[in-house]
């Protein structure tokens, strides 16, 4: 279980170099660069507008960005500019080896088949044919979710937010990612619901070693899951370091604003 | 041994101020040139009265503060790390294997079960189930946390209890070098008699250790030297 965390010598898994993405003239990000270790979670904070969304989109492939580059240690190309890939070898590698957890589950889950479909589908895409045994895989899943499993054949639009939630992360996990993208994955959710995703979220991530990027505005949820944190405003990074240093210690007027703005309770 | 060992901890030339951007950039020096080495078996106590920068000092020492200028070298695996200027990842390396912290406030996360907590520093590092369960439950009898209670998470634990799975939690391994901040804040005297206990246990295996304690007994029972914090005051 508890796999050990990242270790001083191991090769990056990801490496995002001067990345920038204008939309015409207006800046959607500028000149961010970082590198994430396997089993290393991200935190991606700021306000709304600070260019956050950009930057995941940007990494995780949907938005080319207008310079810049995203290498991935691919399992097929070794570490790799993965807009350098053709379209077809960049959309396998990115069933194979990513997952992408949206905010609203509608994004992520196909709200047309069953629950436990949408589970299995990304084993579908990876070849797999074996009904039993993917019905298996997902049984198993949404048990790791914290799912009823009996409700494997329902819509998802029979499951509350919450469970829709769960949905997406088992979707987003059952084929074994090394790398997961998460855009504000607790941001719809009621705040009972959230702290028991929050935790789930944790301890898979854990337990499955994943690098994780995860954007959220709220500080509470990066002191939760994040390794460390990337400060946002205007489309470039401002403060990063250490989640605990971030936040207890900002160096820079727009990060102390932002901690110093939160609601204690 | 500790005249022998080189030091667990050199703080060199450390310097902390604070800047308050969105308060007219206010700045509070804490301390400046500030220097202490600790070796192996030694129990250095911060004193000083409150303001003085014990805490501060603590935190920076930890990495959970930027130092403004100067070095805080830990020794881990033999080598020197400068938690100062190491990257995140490698901060978090040191504090998993070699630095410990012990706070006066329990951090953890909401639903996980006190024994899982106590257990998690030992499953971190490898340690067997079983072997991690053993220490934990152990532990947790030293020092007297009802047996109910072990599988409840602690937040709704009272301020000692949540501290005594907090100190469980910091000696169930041991850590070559550990920080101890007020760690026997809330607790009654038979409880501090047991952390005393095993800080001096922690200390004659080798631990380095840099304290606060505002409870005199303790501090004397530990306290192998002070360490005035205040001659390195920073001029305002």
């Amino acid at each position: 279980m508890n796999a050990p965390s990242v270790k001083f010598d191991v090769e990056p898994l990801l490496r995002v170099s001067d990345l920038t993405k204008w939309y015409g003239h207006v800046l959607g990000c500028r000149d961010v660069s970082f590198e994430l270790r396997p089993g290393e979670v991200l935190g991606v904070v700021g306000e709304s507008g600070s260019g956050k969304t950009t930057l995941l989109n940007c990494i995780s492939g949907k938005l080319q960005p207008s310079s810049g580059t995203v290498e991935f240690d691919t399992y097929r190309f070794g570490l790799k500019d993965i807009y350098s890939l053709s379209e077809p070898d960049r959309r396998r590698m990115q069933r194979e080896e990513w997952g992408f957890v949206h905010q609203n589950p509608r994004d992520g889950l196909r709200m047309r088949v069953s629950g436990g479909a949408n589970v299995a589908e990304p084993l579908m895409y990876l070849g797999q044919r074996h009904y039993g045994k993917m019905r298996r895989a997902t049984i198993e899943w949404l048990d790791r979710v914290e799912l009823d499993t009996r409700r494997i054949d329902d819509k998802p639009r029979n499951f509350s937010g919450g469970m829709q939630q769960r949905i997406q992360v088992a979707r987003n996990l059952i084929h074994g990612p090394r790398l997961v993208f998460m855009d504000e994955p607790t941001g719809g959710l009621d705040v009972s619901v959230q702290a028991r995703l929050l935790d789930l979220l944790r301890e898979l991530v854990r337990d499955l070693n994943l690098a994780v990027i995860i954007v959220t505005h709220d500080m509470a949820v990066a002191r939760l899951m994040a390794d460390r944190l990337m400060v946002m405003k205007g489309g470039q990074v401002v403060e990063t370091g250490l989640t605990d240093q971030v936040l207890d210690d900002p160096q820079h007027p727009y990060s102390q604003l932002l901690v110093s703005s939160v609601l204690q309770i | 041994m500790s005249a022998l060992s080189p030091p667990s901890i050199v703080v060199e030339d450390l310097a902390k101020t604070f800047v308050l951007h969105n308060a007219d950039s206010a700045t509070i020096p804490v301390f400046q040139n500030l220097r202490l080495e600790v070796r192996p078996g030694e129990c250095v106590v911060l004193s000083g009265e409150s303001g003085v920068g014990k805490s501060t000092l603590m935190r920076s020492i930890f990495g959970n503060y930027l130092p403004t200028s100067g070095g805080v070298r830990v020794m881990h695996d033999g080598a020197y790390v400068d938690i100062t200027s190491a990257a995140p990842h490698e901060v978090l390396e040191v504090r998993r294997r070699t630095l410990g912290y012990v706070s006066q406030f329990l951090r953890v996360i909401p639903r996980i079960p006190t024994l899982q907590l106590v257990m998690e520093p030992l499953l971190e590092n490898g340690v067997e189930e079983a072997a991690a369960r053993e220490r934990a439950v152990e532990l947790l009898k030293a020092l007297r946390l009802p047996e109910p209670h072990w599988e409840l998470p602690p937040a709704t634990f009272s301020g000692g209890e949540q501290q005594r799975v907090n100190i469980a939690r910091s000696f169930i391994r041991k850590y070559p070098v550990l920080l101890l901040d007020e760690p026997t804040a809330s607790l009654d005297a038979e409880n501090r008699a047991i952390v005393v206990r095993l800080i001096k246990a922690a200390l004659a295996e080798g631990a380095a250790m840099i304290g606060i304690f505002h409870d005199e007994d303790v501090r004397d029972a530990v306290a192998t030297r002070l360490f005035p914090v205040s001659q390195f005051k920073a001029a305002a």
